[in-house]
């Protein structure tokens, strides 16, 4: 596998390649564990106990007690894995948006509506965005 | 031999599921996107496919990173809505086509596409969403349904051009089904997902309506150029979720090279997503 990929100067982006499946296999397969209705009953009574079921690392069990959803995306996870934690927690796609980008949700949802986050000056890292001047 | 009455591109987004099944269709938000794909709703009306084809991903419902298929054919009578993580949709189970469903797994796999057989499963938003968005609120869905289930989860997906291709050999192997209905069989294709959106990390909210436009127009006009997009361009310039889109090529493949532009639908936002419909059928 190749260390580097075309795609990594693409700026906050998490390409959920091999690399990241390595890593976050555990991580994506405790949300995976989610989708079952028991499951989440167990999980919400004692979330330590429920993550001790699961091989993660002890960075990956404190992004997940910590609610860090950017953290989480660092250390392998899949957004439509960790996403069902979010669920559980009542959140929507707006808000953990927000959270990850270090905005509010209403302020990520108001973004939306004024039509997105432009792709000008979010190709790639280091690139300028229109208006800047240097 | 079946009839292929069209083929219909669209976004899967799960907030528009959610906006039918709670009635929020009226409210300010939803109005527009509801209102602008009404046209759409009345040609699939006028339609009355007895089978639609819904080319779609499964979002860690039915698949997990435990076993990742990347071309999957759904071939039983029945598929049940999928818990999400947040309980199943309450919309209708999807009835299948097994006959029809077992000739395409044989055709297809007798033409080299080597895809993955599939008796049980439960289906996600990705494809109740778009029936939703074509049929709207029936007690049941007025069709069968086979579901062919692509992987653009785990990096990588496979290319424009296999699935071009792929749509290429289904339309083979529809042309080619001798079953009992085969004569009186209208079949409708969804190639469903995107289009620009990126639900993760900082960049997420993306949004490029300049390249789902495009993209419309060479999906139409020129396809086996289209295909040939690599995977860093959709990431790049549609965000990690819009690549997806590759999967709007199958819908492409399955129908003629000439095609007529029915319906063209564009819409931001819904969600986190750039939603597009469009309607194709043969010229």
């Amino acid at each position: 596998m190749a260390a580097v990929r075309d795609y990594d100067d693409i700026p906050g982006t998490y390409v959920f390649d091999g690399r990241r499946a390595q890593q976050g296999y555990h991580l994506n397969m405790f949300c995976m564990s989610l989708n079952a209705a028991a499951n989440r009953e167990r999980f919400q009574a004692d979330e330590p106990a429920y993550l001790d079921g699961y091989d993660l690392t002890p960075q990956q069990r404190q992004a997940v007690l910590d609610r860090d959803w950017l953290g989480l995306l660092q250390l392998g996870g899949n957004i439509y894995y960790t996403f069902k934690l979010a669920a559980l927690d009542g959140l929507s796609m707006q808000d953990i948006g927000g959270a990850m980008s270090g905005i509010s949700g209403g302020e990520f949802t108001q973004m939306m509506i004024d039509g997105g986050r432009p792709v000008d000056g979010n190709r790639r890292v280091g690139e300028s965005r229109p208006g800047q001047t240097s | 031999m079946t009839t292929v009455v069209g083929g219909i591109g669209t976004s899967h987004v799960p907030a528009v599921g959610a906006a039918i099944d709670n009635g929020k269709q009226d409210e300010p938000y939803w109005r527009p996107y509801f209102e602008k794909i009404q046209p759409a709703r009345e040609w699939m009306a006028a339609q009355q496919p007895d089978v639609c084809i819904v080319v779609y991903n499964d979002h860690a419902s039915a698949f997990s990173l435990q076993l990742i298929p990347t071309f999957a054919l759904g071939v039983a009578a029945e598929f049940q809505p999928a818990d999400e993580g947040y309980g199943p949709r309450q919309v209708p189970p999807v009835l299948g086509h097994p006959e029809l469903a077992w000739h395409l797994a044989e055709s297809l796999i007798g033409d080299e596409f080597d895809i993955t057989i599939v008796n049980e499963m439960d289906v996600d938003h990705g494809l109740t969403v778009p029936l939703s968005v074509m049929f709207g609120e029936p007690d049941a869905w007025p069709c069968r349904v086979i579901p062919l289930c692509v992987n653009v989860i785990q990096y990588p997906p496979p290319s424009g051009k296999r699935c071009l291709s792929l749509g290429r050999a289904i339309r083979r192997a529809l042309d080619s089904y001798a079953g009992s209905d085969a004569d009186s069989l209208k079949i409708a294709v969804f190639g469903t997902g995107g289009m620009s959106h990126q639900l993760q990390g900082e960049r997420a909210g993306l949004v490029n309506v300049d390249f789902d436009l495009a993209f419309m127009d060479e999906l139409i006009a020129e396809p086996d150029v289209g295909c040939l997009r690599p995977h860093t361009a959709y990431i790049r310039e549609a965000g990690s979720e819009g690549i997806e889109l590759v999967m709007w090529f199958v819908m492409r493949g399955v129908l003629d090279d000439d095609v007529d532009e029915v319906f063209r639908m564009h819409h931001v936002p819904t969600s986190n997503t750039s939603n597009g419909l469009l309607i194709l059928q043969n010229a």
